[in-house]
């Protein structure tokens, strides 16, 4: 089946098996490699994207069920001339990530919760942040960035 | 994992998602948010030949006032759910308990209609519309039938929905004076209840558990008690009488008994006082 989407602002379609994930879609069919899959059993958030504006994992999503919606994966955070997203930079000025596998994911979860919530508190963070997983940080600093970004810390 | 293939049938109302299931019967599946199913079918415990996505049909994501009650579209997320001031003003258990479901990407994606009909004894959604005493709303070929929770759920992820009915719409009685409580036990973000125990006091007390038997169910025993005078301690202590918890990693059947019997008294603590 034809699933066409808009992905970071650009029309996108791909011919696809009704049972693709969305975050193969993404990643093999578009060739976004930035969404990535940790568990694939909906727990990690390291395939976190926004399905119209809110945090999504797309590994527990069929591409057709996004069809016609209008997809932000981490490639489409930055400007168009490099310049970071505040959460992109906030993760970088507060060390939130050390090998850097589950960030997209934290990035786009992150965001998506600042915009439910523009001034969270540290426990706000910390359950908004809740299905995503991060093996390296111990959230501590994920935490921080976070609340940087909100402009609160 | 990638599921099993299958036909996908986007349906644009109810009827339409309806005359797919006729078509179909046992083959085909009712897909909404799919944040059961699809971990089901990435597993291939469930391999349906057709998948009838419901998902879009937006004039089944409301939540209204009804008069008397708050009538709830089955496609309504589940953080419409908790967001929403007409639930936190008129039965505000129901949009606390949308708020413990999972995390908030879960949350933008599973509906109220579709954690009801998946009938699985350890989610939360259900624990909150027995304690309510909702009212269930299905649709079939043959036109509409209304469906008591307490009767709605009647075996493991088995409910009283037929194979060609949709689940459309959810009652909620207004009780914005009633004291309530939801004790949600585990031991890590985002996982599952070990146990669950919803109340709701509205003159009298209902109080239904989670993961205390094969469906999600209202307390007998505690209710019976609370009727005939008990305290809410001497109530508590009967929390488990008559049940026959689930086993697994996280408790034997004992452990979930005593939890029963612990959550069930901070329930009422906190719905009674
Ligand atoms: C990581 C993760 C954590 C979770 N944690 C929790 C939790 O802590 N507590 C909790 O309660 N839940 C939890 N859930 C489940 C979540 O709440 C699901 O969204 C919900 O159980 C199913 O809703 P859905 O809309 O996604 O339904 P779907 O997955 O689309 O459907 C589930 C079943 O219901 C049927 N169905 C759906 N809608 C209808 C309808 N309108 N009429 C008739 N049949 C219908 C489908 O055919 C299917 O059999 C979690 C899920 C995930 C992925
Ligand atoms: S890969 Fe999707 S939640 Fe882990
Ligand atoms: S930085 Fe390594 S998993 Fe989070």
């Amino acid at each position: 089946m034809q699933v066409e989407t808009t992905v970071n602002g650009k029309a996108m379609s791909a011919d696809v098996e009704p049972r693709t994930l969305l975050v193969h879609y993404l990643r093999d069919e578009l060739e976004l490699t930035g969404t990535n899959v940790g568990c694939d059993t909906s727990s990690c958030g390291a395939c976190t994207v926004h399905i119209d504006g809110e945090s999504v994992k797309s590994c527990t999503m069929l591409a057709a069920q996004a069809r016609g919606a209008e997809i932000t994966t981490i490639e489409g955070m930055a400007s168009a001339d490099g310049t970071l997203h505040p959460m992109q930079a906030a993760f970088m000025e507060c060390h939130g990530l050390q090998c850097g596998y589950c960030t997209p994911g934290m990035v786009m979860a992150a965001s998506s919760l600042l915009k439910e919530n523009p001034n969270p508190t540290e426990q706000e963070v910390r359950e908004g942040l809740e299905g995503n997983l991060c093996r390296c940080t111990g959230y501590h600093n994920i935490v921080k960035s976070v609340l940087t970004a909100a402009g609160g810390a | 994992m990638i599921p099993a293939s299958f036909d996908y049938v986007e349906a644009e109302n109810a009827d339409a998602a309806i005359a797919a299931l006729t078509e179909h019967g046992d083959e085909a599946k009712l897909m909404a948010g799919g944040h059961s199913l699809i971990p089901l079918m990435k597993f291939r415990l469930t391999t349906p030949q057709v998948v009838v996505d419901i998902g879009r049909i937006n004039d089944l994501s409301y939540i209204n006032d009804g008069g008397d009650h708050i009538a709830i579209g089955a496609l309504t997320r589940h953080m419409a759910v908790e967001t929403s001031d007409v639930l936190k003003a008129q039965a505000p258990i129901l949009a606390h308990v949308a708020s413990h479901v999972g995390d908030p990407s879960v949350r933008h994606r599973g509906t109220l209609g579709g954690s009801l009909a998946h009938g699985d004894p350890a989610s939360d959604l259900p624990a909150a519309i027995l304690a309510l005493n909702a009212t269930l709303v299905a649709k079939g070929p043959n036109g509409q039938r209304e469906i008591s929770a307490s009767d709605f759920f009647t075996g493991f992820l088995e409910t009283a929905l037929a194979s060609d009915e949709m689940l459309t719409e959810i009652r909620v009685p207004k009780v914005p004076d009633a004291g309530w409580s939801y004790q949600k036990f585990n031991r890590r973000a985002q996982d599952w209840a070990i146990v669950g125990v919803a109340a709701v006091s509205n003159g009298s007390t209902n109080v239904a558990m989670v993961n205390m038997g094969h469906t999600p169910l209202r307390s007998a025993a505690v209710e019976a008690a609370l009727a005939g005078g008990a305290s809410a301690a001497d109530a508590a202590a009967v929390a488990a009488e008559g049940l026959t918890p689930p086993e697994d990693l996280n408790g034997d059947a004992e452990y979930r008994s005593h939890l029963a019997r612990v959550l069930v008294g901070r329930a009422l603590g906190e719905a009674m006082s």
